[in-house]
């Protein structure tokens, strides 16, 4: 059986490190924060592996079938005796799956920063933002219980704001994250109201129950919660279609994306950590942990999932092909993936094969957080080296970085789904869910395809390739050991990670499912990553004319893209303009005319009034001596003559 | 010889009291304005003693009040004169405009 405080000490760890380092960092442990946090965070990842390998080979199978455990369970907040909140941990297959990655690229992420943030000045609290954000993924991840997940999800939103606006002089920096706060905030307001839903049908805030009692058909909640309607459509479909949305807003999925690309404004090991291997999928991992409702009682939202994925998958990879800023296409190719997540959640179903998608799904979380944290630590050697963003000032570099280099490609491969790495496993898995159900879907999935071959490679050698590189200044190559280490395990992750049998671990119901591996099926995307490739090769691998030209020709589209499809526009005519002019303008007139109007009336008539009477205090005994008198006749001939009786 | 009535009492009370309310009224002079609620307070104890004779001859009521009066006006007059005392002290005068700083 599982051991409840070695898996709690998986979380609970790198909070610790998280209030030794901001405590007591900035004095104590200026120099040695980054060698703590790591050593610390080494630890959580050795009981992760250990953790994860004991479910999945000793005790996790129960007659062939993934048991949901529950390890530990505290009750927290106790309301009525039927009503708790509780804090508990789950190990199920898609758990101990997210625990090791979180804890391997965040031990990547610690160590390579050991190189890329040293001598930084906010050195110790940039180490303890990243144990805080650690802590709240894994905390995330573990939860047993949907109330428990939305307080470490808002927990994994503040790490993620923090480190951000790391750079807090920055103005576009602080820009960002609060960008990032408030889109996802207001994201996270739709998965409140949905947990409330939920809850409110189910009865429980416990995933087990919950999921239980919303899909076994004969239970009365389900029953209540689909025969009850809101505006034609089902109270369990809004129920989930709002934590869908709250998943949406942090997996930056079309329309809520607007945050992602922004949020580069951080420090390059923190997008590969949080903006590209764990945070976004948090989004993904909510549905994958809801599934089980969403496919049996509510396909109606589980299609609103397969389109959205859709949707942004095919937006974000034609917007990536137009970025010159390095980080921005990478976060753009994160979105275009987590996308394709997305719709393989969407399009699968419950149960044996039909429950492929599911696995491809969690499949390509797992393989997508070796190679986009590689590109993103690649990326960030190559800033480190060459001191900016911008594509333009790149090009050739592939003899002063030849490890980065070669890393680099390893994962644009990767990615690009090339025959016999990572990549190529999980995205035809993809593809092929898409396939059996949803044959709009599949198209889309493989223009994507081919888009992400070319973009990763316009990247690829825009940065390696194209024209020489001047060398200006001192430089001192790949950086060291600390930068170079993690580099060289992703790669190995991003070559070998999809020779793992996945669906013997992680599938629908629990049982193993036998992936079948068709050779045929694999031709076309195949064969439009290799087109792609050979296109982004014949117009970036030199310095030449032809992408000006390409670009001219395509002026509308390539305008288009190149702003992001206008979306930030869209946004700011919505909020600025819409909201601005339209609600809170007659809002604030009201409030200073009517509300203020009516306080500050109340006070000038009394200072008005004092005003005109303060004359009759004189100080003069004898005027008051005059009142006197004439009050006391006008009363004496009140009493005599009016009131009398 | 005539007796005088109560109309006679209440006329002389009656003047005395608007004398007394002129008096206060018009005068500047502190001391002078005390003299003048003394006439006031005087006249009221003619109309009760007035009162007292003529309507309920076999009672002491209007009597009584009117010792009490006379007890009121003395401490009254001692308390007032303490005050125009220290008025002079501080203003070296007497006149009741230049007491008015006292409404602050």
């Amino acid at each position: 059986m599982p051991n409840a405080i070695n898996i709690a000490l998986i979380p609970l760890l790198p909070l610790a490190g998280f209030l030794l380092l901001g405590l007591f960092g900035k004095k104590i442990f200026k120099n040695s924060a980054g060698i703590i946090g790591t050593l610390i965070l080494l630890i959580s990842a050795g009981l992760a592996i250990y953790t994860a390998y004991g479910y999945f080979f000793d005790y996790g199978k129960v007659n062939d079938v993934y048991q949901k455990l529950i390890p530990l369970k505290y009750t927290w907040l106790e309301f009525s005796k039927d009503v708790s909140i509780d804090m508990g941990i789950i190990l199920d297959p898609i758990s101990a799956m997210m625990i090791v990655v979180v804890t391997f690229v965040s031990l990547m992420v610690h160590i390579y920063s050991l190189g890329y943030m040293k001598g930084e000045e906010r050195y110790s609290t940039y180490y303890a933002y990243l144990s805080l954000f650690t802590f709240s993924m894994l905390g995330l991840v573990l939860s047993s219980n949907i109330f428990q997940i939305y307080i470490f999800w808002e927990l994994v939103g503040v790490s993620s704001f923090l480190l951000i606006g790391f750079y807090y002089d920055r103005p576009s920096a602080v820009a960002a994250s609060k960008k990032a706060f408030i889109v996802t905030r207001f994201a996270d307001l739709g998965f409140l109201i949905g947990i409330l839903v939920l809850s409110f049908y189910s009865g429980t805030l416990d995933f087990n129950t919950l999921i239980q009692k919303l899909t076994s058909p004969e239970s009365s909640e389900l029953k209540t919660a689909i025969a009850s309607s809101f505006l034609g459509v089902s109270a369990l479909t809004w129920g989930l279609t709002l934590v869908f949305i709250g998943g949406a807003g942090k997996s930056a999925m079309f329309p809520l994306h607007i945050w992602l690309p922004d949020a580069m404004e951080g420090p390059t090991p923190v997008s590969a950590l949080i903006h590209a291997a764990t945070m976004v999928v948090a989004g993904v991992y909510l549905v994958a942990r809801l599934f089980p409702v969403f496919a049996l009682s509510a396909p109606d939202a589980l299609s609103i999932v397969a389109n959205v994925g859709a949707i942004s998958a095919l937006f974000a990879a034609i917007i990536a092909c137009t970025q010159t800023d390095i980080k921005r296409v990478l976060a753009y190719s994160t979105m275009s993936q987590i996308g394709y997540m997305m719709f393989a959640l969407g399009v699968s179903k419950y149960g044996g094969e039909d429950g492929l998608g599911y696995t491809a799904s969690m499949f390509h979380l797992f393989t997508h957080a070796m190679f986009k944290a590689l590109l993103f630590l690649g990326a960030g050697a190559v800033i480190h080296y060459v001191h900016s963003n911008d594509m333009k000032d790149m090009g050739g570099l592939r003899k002063h970085l030849p490890i980065t280099h070669i890393t680099f490609l390893l994962a644009c491969l990767s990615i690009a789904g090339f025959p016999l790495l990572a990549g190529f496993f999980s995205k035809e898995e993809i593809l092929l869910a898409a396939y059996q159900h949803n044959a709009v879907i599949y198209w889309i999935a493989l223009i994507t395809s081919g888009l992400t071959a070319f973009y990763m490679f316009r990247l690829y050698f825009s940065i390696f390739w194209n024209k020489a590189y001047h060398a200006h200044g001192e430089h001192h190559g790949d950086g060291g050991v600390a930068m170079m280490l993690p580099l060289l395990l992703l790669a190995a992750g991003a070559v070998f990670a999809g020779y793992i049998p996945f669906g013997h671990f992680v599938s629908t119901d629990g049982k193993p499912l036998e992936s079948e591996f068709h050779l045929s099926f694999s031709i076309a995307p195949v064969a439009l990553g290799l087109i792609g490739i050979l296109t982004a090769m014949w117009l970036y691998k030199n310095e030449n004319e032809k992408p000006a030209k390409l670009a001219a020709s395509l002026s509308g589209l390539y305008k288009s893209a190149y702003h992001k499809f206008y979306i930030d526009e869209l946004y700011l005519f919505v909020t600025k303009k819409v909201l601005f002019n339209l609600v809170a303008r007659p809002a604030a007139w009201f409030d200073k005319t009517v509300v203020d109007g009516l306080v500050n009336f109340t006070g000038n008539t009394t200072q008005d009034i004092s005003e005109r009477i303060k004359g009759i205090q004189s100080g003069k005994v004898q005027q008051y001596a005059i009142y006197f008198l004439v009050s006391a006749v006008v009363l004496a001939l009140l009493f005599i003559y009016v009131w009398k009786g | 010889m005539m007796q005088p009535g109560l109309y006679h009492l209440l006329f002389i009370s009656a003047a005395l009291f608007f004398i007394g309310v002129y008096g206060f009224l018009t005068r500047r002079n502190l001391i002078t304005m005390l003299m003048s609620v003394e006439l006031i307070l005087n006249s009221v104890n003619l109309n009760f003693i007035a009162f007292n004779k003529y309507v309920w001859p076999q009672r002491l009521d209007g009597v009584f009040f009117t010792v009490f009066v006379i007890a009121i006006a003395a401490a009254e007059a001692a308390v007032a004169i303490a005050i125009i005392i220290n008025l002079y002290r501080s203003h070296q005068s007497i006149d009741v405009e230049n007491a008015e700083e006292l409404k602050y």
